[in-house]
């Protein structure tokens, strides 16, 4: 195998984990707080829609990647409020969450189909980014290597810092929290924030970096996908990292598969692969462990009430 | 100052009254929502839940599109009543048209009564085939039911996909991504000569209250409902969680798988890629807006079928996107969830600090 074709595939695989990854990453924190929300698909949509959406009009992807975030946020707030200050049902909150988002994305962009926007580039000076021996290191845009940062961030605030501990607490028991007055509702609505904040980047990759034009239900169901990667990861921000680039991998593969036209496989066959490989990871999981909670946060989906 | 004060007991009347309130807030909401982006957002929340409702011959319409609702979301409300979240309808229900059309294309040149009732065999064991995935993966390996049937969707779309464009292509059919036209033997019959009601709509009443009785007068319907009350009673009574979820698995699995195949046998006629619609998906809204009770799932489900047939009213009325529909369905679901809590809580006046 050439160099280029080998550098090329790195692009890929690094382009398609990235909007995962970030997803991942976000509902990793709001899982740790004990908050379960499946809309991780419509906060992907409102922001992938709302980034494009801003970035056309204004002509500023930096404003589209804002716009992004906090249309995530925005979304990810209706969520907290059902759920934490309505007490509404997790799972069926996520789920309407993601309804939501499916539909009020393809009803915003509906007039933005087939449009397009010059993508988001490299951010580093072409002598490095088109380098061939450096552009595997330094060709990608600034929200891989974002995302790379907050990966560590993330692993950092979780283990070594005051607040990630409180957060931590309040994931693995509220009651005590609570009792010894730490605020769990704000907490958890800060988590909530967060997460939809990187849903909404992640998002926002698909319809700004991955490909810069509209489409119906962009994310075709990758915010599941990182849904699942939380589990895989076991809760922890590096093995996360390792389980995107892994998911990544296959979905570069599907790529590449069609791309190479390779004709003894169908290409339905080859878009199923990114399901069932995720559904053969969670398989893999649970086989290696014989506890069934895994190692997930002990009060993750469970309802808090403080009265 | 308001607060919310916990009731002493749920409210029976809040129980009823709120899926009422939700579609009230719906309406209010899209009203302002649509006006907001520039439609006409009265005549849109018309067309949208009243037109379909007042005008009769809208009405088969309405049932066409009510029956799998109603059908899919009966199946789902008894897994959710015990915790069993199967959010895969969607792919059991192409799996059950997937079988169904197997069926019909193996006989294609017989005729003969049984045809019909094989393919919905075929079609309620497809669907019970792709639901008994996550029920295996949950109950020997704890995998979350959820994130499995979801995953599941995706691969019986594709797989819809790649059978229709390869190897179910109707020879005749001029290339198009296709299967052969169903016989007439392999359709469902209209009710009257010409009608677009078809035999599915009787059927998906009769299921409702043959769910009702179940659900209301049966051990298992009990069984069903301790164990996602109270899975610690439950295990003390006997009831048993993995069967349960079997069970509940199972008939969702089936009622999606039923409906899939109906959908293809009557409205379709044959299985194309436009056949993923997304009734899998909305029938959680029907589910959650009939409160997990079959009757009131009836209720729900014509409610969401008028927002299928209204949606098409208002794309040439008021030049709606089709996407609008969706907005809508999402809507009603936050609100209900949201008005749920006036079962358990009251808004009172906060006393003032003394």
């Amino acid at each position: 195998m050439s160099d280029t074709i080998l550098v090329s595939i790195i692009m890929t695989l690094v382009a398609a984990s990235t909007p995962i990854l970030l997803a991942a990453l976000g509902e990793l924190v709001v899982e740790k707080s004990g908050v379960l929300n499946l809309g991780v698909e419509g906060m992907m949509l409102t922001g992938a829609v709302a980034g494009f959406a801003v970035s056309l009009t204004t002509g500023s992807l930096a404003l589209g990647l804002v716009a992004a975030v906090l249309a995530g946020i925005a979304t990810a707030m209706v969520f907290a409020v059902l759920t934490l200050s309505l007490t509404a049902n997790q799972v069926a909150t996520g789920l309407a969450l993601t309804i939501f988002g499916i539909g009020a994305s393809s009803l915003i962009g509906a007039g933005f189909v087939g449009r397009t926007i010059t993508r988001l580039g490299p951010i580093f000076p072409a002598a490095l980014s088109e380098h061939p021996g450096l552009r595997a290191i330094f060709g990608h845009d600034i929200v891989v290597y974002l995302s790379l940062a907050l990966v560590a961030g993330v692993s950092w605030f979780l283990r070594s810092t005051r607040p990630g501990l409180i957060l931590r607490a309040v994931g693995e028991n509220d009651a005590s929290a609570h009792a010894i007055g730490y605020p769990v509702i704000a907490i958890r609505y800060g988590a909530i924030a967060f997460g939809g904040a990187l849903a909404g980047l992640g998002g926002a990759y698909f319809s700004l970096a991955l490909t810069p034009m509209w489409a119906d239900r962009l994310t075709a169901g990758r915010g599941w996908i990182a849904l699942a990667l939380v589990v895989f990861a076991a809760w922890k921000p590096g093995r996360l990292l390792l389980g995107a680039y892994l998911f990544g991998a296959v979905m570069t593969f599907e790529l590449q598969a069609k791309a190479a036209g390779i004709s003894w496989l169908a290409p339905e066959v080859l878009a199923m692969a990114p399901y069932l490989a995720t559904i053969a990871v969670l398989t893999m999981m649970s086989l290696g462990r014989k506890t069934g909670r895994l190692d997930a946060p002990a009060c993750l989906g469970k309802p808090f009430s403080a009265s | 100052m308001l607060e919310w004060r916990r009731r002493r007991e749920p409210s029976k009347a809040m129980l009823y009254l709120s899926p009422l309130i939700a579609i009230a807030l719906t309406m209010l909401t899209g009203t302002i929502v649509f006006t907001a982006m520039g439609y006409d957002g009265l005549t849109a929340v018309y067309d949208f839940f009243l037109l379909p409702l007042l005008e009769p011959q809208r009405w088969p319409d309405l049932g066409v599109k009510a029956a799998p609702l109603v059908m899919i979301a009966l199946g789902l409300a008894i897994g959710f009543r015990a915790n069993v979240w199967n959010i895969g309808a969607e792919g059991q229900y192409v799996m059950g048209a997937i079988a169904g059309t197997g069926v019909a294309l193996a006989t294609y040149d017989m005729t003969g009564w049984w045809i019909l009732p094989a393919m919905a065999l075929a079609g309620v064991l497809g669907g019970m085939a792709w639901a008994a995935i996550p029920a295996l993966l949950r109950t020997k390996l704890q995998v979350s039911e959820i994130l499995t049937s979801l995953m599941l969707t995706y691969v019986a779309i594709q797989a819809l996909y790649y059978l229709v464009r390869g190897p179910w292509k109707d020879p005749d059919g001029f290339n198009f991504p296709q299967t052969r036209m169903f016989t007439p033997d392999q359709t469902l019959p209209a009710m009257t000569e010409g009608s677009l009601v078809h035999l599915g709509i009787p059927l998906a009443l009769v299921i409702a209250v043959i769910a009702w009785l179940v659900m209301e007068k049966t051990t298992a319907g009990f069984a069903v409902k301790v164990v996602g009350l109270a899975p610690a009673a439950a295990r003390h009574g006997g009831f048993s969680a993995e069967r349960t979820t079997w069970l509940t698995l199972l008939t969702g699995g089936g009622l999606a798988g039923l409906a899939g195949l109906f959908e293809a046998a009557g409205p379709f006629g044959q299985l194309t890629p436009q056949f993923p619609v997304g009734y899998g998906f909305t029938a959680i809204i029907v589910a959650f807006l009939g409160r997990l009770h079959p009757l009131g799932i009836v209720f729900g489900g014509i409610v969401l079928a008028a927002t299928y047939v209204g949606g098409e009213v208002a794309q040439t009325t008021v030049k709606l996107p089709q996407a609008a529909t969706g907005m809508f369905q999402a809507l009603l679901l936050f609100f209900l969830l949201a008005t749920n809590v006036l079962i358990t809580y009251r808004i009172g006046l906060k006393a003032r600090p003394a």
